[in-house]
């Protein structure tokens, strides 16, 4: 049982859970390093924060395990969870106490953690000025640095944060996300769940995919995410004679318009009438071109477009897309 | 060990945080100068009535109900309290002693043997109802639970601080209610005797092991007993708040039994079953004041054991659920 605690601090192994004879997680299993951030993507409903429920022991697995640091959450909790640190959902402190009185509730909890301790951890996520407010006055930013603060009371080896940027504003994410690589790039090993790919993508070493409670793929980020990459939007008219040369190159695919509705909101404000949707592979890009150009069609524009989860999912799945 | 004081310490600041203690203190500091100022109007005109002997008044008190037992229109059952009553009040006439004597003491033992089923047992749910479902209503039961602390150890840290603030409950109740109606009464009476030991045997009353007791000492058993009530109601309304999520249905819930406690002890006579109910049996000061029994086959012995079986019930119930539940949302 006893695995070489700097290998791997999260090892999670074929977990179940069955909830009124219906199982809702089959077969989960992924490990986590130290000083990697883990992606867990999927949407909503795929059953992440029932994963996460059973990370952390509040849930049993019908089947399977997770060791923390070689401790066996369910059979060690108190050993196994000395070592992590957890947001689950929302960062729900106690609203009628103050943030420093909500750490040291927490802190009064465990062995080690002196006041010395609360004021570094309050220092780290930069709530020193409002610290000693009640949190009913906080706004959801200050609850979610809160709660980071209190997931990183005890020095654990492995956070774990459910949809961390939820709710947050463009720069309280860009924020939280500089964060948590400083904490990355400390040695602490991050578990981030997200439903944006965008978020993994920018966020994430390594990453599961999850769809309907089964993992669809575990791996490094630019291998899984690499294949949906090549959405490119052509703008050119006349659009018969773009969509005939682009039609020519059996590299080329391209979309309908039902598969076009998994483009991200941004992308989908570019399109107009003559937009047309493909996957060209990068380098038969400036070659397309010149053939339009050759050919009279004049193109307006070119834009390469990051693609969704589900059309990730589309590619996974080929095509049966999210149940 | 030091842990375990650390949490229990945590659980003290929620409760006062809460302010939940301060409701609890805030009512007995409104009611208490009502209630000493209606015994206060109801002694003045007593004295109206009889001048100031009280000799005067108890023997009123036994010809009234010793005329009513003549009267066809009075049940059976009502006819039985009042022999009793009388044979008790006989007794004090005999003795010369005054069963009523005025004073911030005697208050204190009357008002607490009237609130002990129904008054102080409300103000623990206050503070008992809450304690689980609100960490779940408010989600940090996710926080509690994934530090590394075993279930039972939470949850027992809970149990501890619960049983230490109805032990304050029950303490502030027989203060302040001494402090507030001395101010109306005088703050003396710690010795006057009171008759304990009353055995009844039907419609008669076995006097020979009454024996008499200094009023400070009564109101020492008295405070035993109600607090035994107490933790008992205590440890129900816990289990309450560990199976039911929502605060205000886990206190509707604590609520209504108690009340159907109080109706049933009312018409349960018949029904003798019903004396295993937890909620007939809180009554305990009632045995001490040599009151008869709602059920036949109820005495102090009976009821204590009765709660005590309850109370064993719910720990095991509250411990075993909390520990082995998944915590979904």
């Amino acid at each position: 049982m006893q695995q070489p605690t700097d290998e791997y601090v999260m090892r999670v192994r074929d977990l179940n859970k069955k909830i009124k004879r219906k199982t809702i997680i089959h077969s989960i299993s992924f490990d986590i390093r130290p000083g990697e951030i883990f992606g867990f993507l999927g949407p909503n409903g795929a059953g992440k924060t029932t994963t996460i429920r059973m990370l952390v022991g509040l849930i049993k697995p019908t089947s399977g395990h997770v060791e923390i640091c070689g401790y066996d959450v369910q059979k060690q909790p108190e050993e196994a969870l000395k070592y992590v640190g957890s947001i689950v959902e929302n960062p729900e402190m106690y609203p009628y106490l103050t943030g420093w009185e909500n750490l040291m509730h927490f802190a009064r909890m465990q062995e080690g953690i002196d006041e010395a301790r609360i004021r570094e951890v309050t220092q780290l996520v930069h709530l020193g000025g409002r610290i000693h407010e009640k949190v009913s006055t906080y706004s959801l930013g200050m609850r979610q640095r809160l709660g980071i603060a209190q997931a990183l009371l005890a020095r654990p080896k492995v956070l774990i944060l459910d949809e961390p940027t939820n709710g947050l504003d463009p720069k309280g994410i860009k924020e939280m996300r500089a964060f948590i690589r400083e904490l990355a790039a400390a040695g602490l090993a991050v578990f981030v769940s997200s439903h944006l790919l965008s978020e993994i993508q920018l966020l994430c070493d390594r990453v599961a995919i999850i769809g309907g409670g089964r993992e669809l793929a575990v791996g490094s980020v630019d291998e899984l995410m690499g294949a949906a990459t090549d959405m490119v939007i052509w703008d050119a008219e006349p659009k018969s004679i773009a969509l005939r040369v682009l039609r020519s190159d059996p590299a080329i695919t391209i979309l309908d318009e039902e598969e076009t509705d998994t483009l991200e909101d941004t992308a989908a404000a570019l399109l107009n009438e003559r937009s047309i949707v493909t996957k060209t592979p990068e380098d038969r890009i400036a070659d397309t071109l010149n053939r339009m150009v050759s050919e009279g069609v004049s193109v307006r524009g070119i834009h390469r477009v990051a693609p969704t989860l589900e059309r990730l999912f589309l590619e996974m799945t080929e095509g049966e897309g999210i149940e | 060990m030091k842990r375990f004081w650390a949490m229990v310490q945590n659980e003290v600041v929620k409760i006062i945080k809460k302010k939940r203690f301060y409701i609890v203190l805030l009512i007995l500091a409104i009611l208490v100068p009502i209630f000493s100022y209606a015994q206060m109007r109801q002694s003045l005109e007593r004295q109206e009535s009889y001048g100031s002997d009280w000799r005067l008044e108890v023997q009123q008190a036994i010809t009234d109900n010793q005329n009513s037992l003549s009267s066809d229109r009075v049940p059976q059952e009502w006819k039985v309290y009042r022999q009793i009553y009388i044979q008790q009040m006989q007794y004090y006439l005999d003795h010369d002693v005054n069963p009523n004597e005025p004073g911030g003491v005697t208050f204190t033992r009357e008002f607490i043997n009237n609130s002990a089923t129904l008054f102080i047992p409300l103000m623990i749910l206050t503070i008992a109802s809450d304690l689980v479902s609100s960490e779940r209503t408010g989600g940090t039961i996710k926080m509690l639970l994934t530090r590394p602390v075993r279930r039972w150890k939470v949850l027992l840290s809970k149990l501890t601080a619960l049983l230490m603030f109805v032990s304050l409950i029950v303490v502030s109740a027989y203060l302040v209610c001494y402090l507030i109606s001395g101010v109306f009464f005088g703050y003396s009476g710690w010795s006057i005797p009171i008759f304990t030991g009353f055995v009844l045997n039907g419609s008669d009353v076995d006097l020979t092991y009454v024996q008499a007791t200094p009023q400070w000492q009564y109101l020492l058993i008295q405070a035993g007993l109600v607090w035994f009530v107490g933790i008992v109601v205590a440890l129900l309304a816990f289990m309450v708040s560990v199976l039911i999520r929502s605060t205000a249905a886990s206190i509707v819930v604590m609520m209504a039994t108690l009340i159907s406690g109080s109706i049933l002890v009312n018409m349960a006579s018949s029904w003798t079953s019903a004396k295993y109910l937890f909620m007939v049996n809180l009554g305990l000061t009632d045995y001490l004041a040599g009151n008869p029994a709602p059920i036949d086959g109820m005495t102090l012995g009976f009821s204590i054991a009765v709660l005590a079986a309850w109370g064993a019930v719910s720990i095991f119930v509250s411990f075993f659920v909390f520990i082995k539940r998944d915590v979904l949302t």
